[in-house]
């Protein structure tokens, strides 16, 4: 395919040092001004709001403003378990939100489908709209929450989120289609 | 307590009863299935048994039940010498539970029906709460209640294939509404045919 798609923390910081002053900048007020949608389905939503509450604080890091309309927000939080029957929903607040836009599935389920390996529940978030973050843990600490964050900050400076690197994944589709 | 209810069907309704028994102090009666509604009317109506609070209805998949630990000539259902259902041996048992707010006895009723036939009466127009527990029934093991006044699925979608808390659903099965189409085990589609 010859495109990475994913990248490790050093490559970002490479492939931020690499950006125009303009993209530099666009990028950095992107970061720090993430409007969050909670996509709140289950028990992690509990460690969400401490997350969000004062002793966390997830306010230091510009990311403390929910939004309960998916066309005012730029981060898309799967906050717990998706079924199969929640599917077409997720997948239409997602296309509802406008570019760039970014996503963190938060806690086990949300990231693979954790202990529910059964007919309901999907197998992660990830089979109907691309993840960005991942955060394990059944519920994640909230230190794994802000740690997160922190990662899709870097990763939104460098340029490196699903939604910014849509141009390369349609390049890499019409590569595939042409080797077809 | 329970056991006086259980004499009281044995006088009236002998002929409809496949077996009695109590578990932990609780009633159970295995009714015959062209039998059940009249005797769930007489539980209803009778001002000696008055059961005028529906508990749940749900059901047992017995598929490959072997009974443990049972003496032999102890009847044990679904083996039991008492079934005389034609049709082999019963793999599901139907269950609904009553309560008499009145008298304070509870009763449990049970009718059992084989894979091939998978039909009850519906006990919905006597207690209107067994309609939608008696959906959710059908909805997730495939039982057909007769004469219920809307049997369709309650919790899963209607594009659902099969009943998924049989015992022969494989645990693996899913079956998606939407997936992306650029997953490693979804086609890859051309840019423009559209992502659905």
């Amino acid at each position: 395919m010859g495109v990475e798609l994913t990248t490790t923390r050093l490559e970002d910081a490479a492939k931020w040092a690499k950006q125009s002053t303009l993209d530099r900048a666009t990028n950095w007020g992107r970061k720090f001004s993430l409007f969050t949608y909670p996509f709140v389905t289950a028990c992690c939503g509990m460690e969400f709001m401490s997350v969000a509450g004062p002793k966390y604080d997830i306010a230091r890091f510009g990311a403390e403003f929910p939004r309960f309309s998916p066309r005012q927000s730029d981060l898309l939080m799967i906050v717990g378990t998706i079924t199969e029957k929640q599917g077409p929903a997720l997948k239409r607040v997602f296309d509802q939100m406008a570019e760039p836009k970014w996503v963190i599935a938060f806690g086990v389920c949300a990231s693979t489908g954790g202990f529910y390996q059964n007919y309901h529940a999907m197998p992660g978030a990830d089979q109907v709209i691309p993840v960005d973050v991942y955060i394990p843990g059944c519920p994640p600490r909230p230190e794994q929450v802000l740690d997160a964050l922190i990662m899709l900050m870097d990763r939104i400076q460098a340029g490196r989120g699903h939604s910014q690197l849509r141009d390369k994944r349609e390049q890499v589709i019409a590569e595939a289609a042409q080797n077809e | 307590m329970s056991q006086k209810v259980l004499d009281a069907l044995k006088a009236v309704h002998g002929g409809a009863i496949e077996l009695l028994e109590t578990q932990h102090g609780d009633a159970i009666a295995w009714i015959k299935r062209d039998q059940l509604v009249a005797v769930a009317t007489w539980l209803k109506t009778s001002p000696e048994m008055a059961f005028d609070a529906p508990v749940f209805a749900t059901c047992i998949d017995r598929l490959d039940w072997k009974p443990i630990d049972v003496p032999p000539g102890v009847p044990v259902y679904p083996n039991s010498a008492a079934w005389t259902d034609a049709g082999g041996k019963p793999r599901f048992e139907v269950v609904w539970q009553l309560r008499s707010s009145l008298h304070h006895h509870r009763l449990r009723l049970k009718a059992a029906c084989p894979e091939h036939d998978p039909r009850v009466p519906s006990l919905a127009s006597l207690w209107p709460a067994f309609n939608w527990q008696e959906r959710e029934t059908f909805d997730m093991y495939g039982i057909q209640f007769e004469n219920h006044p809307d049997l369709r699925r309650i919790y899963l979608y209607e594009e659902f294939v099969g009943y998924p808390l049989r015992k022969d659903y494989p645990k693996e099965k899913r079956q998606p509404l939407v997936r992306r189409d650029d997953l490693p085990m979804n086609p890859i589609k051309a840019p423009g045919e559209g992502h659905h």
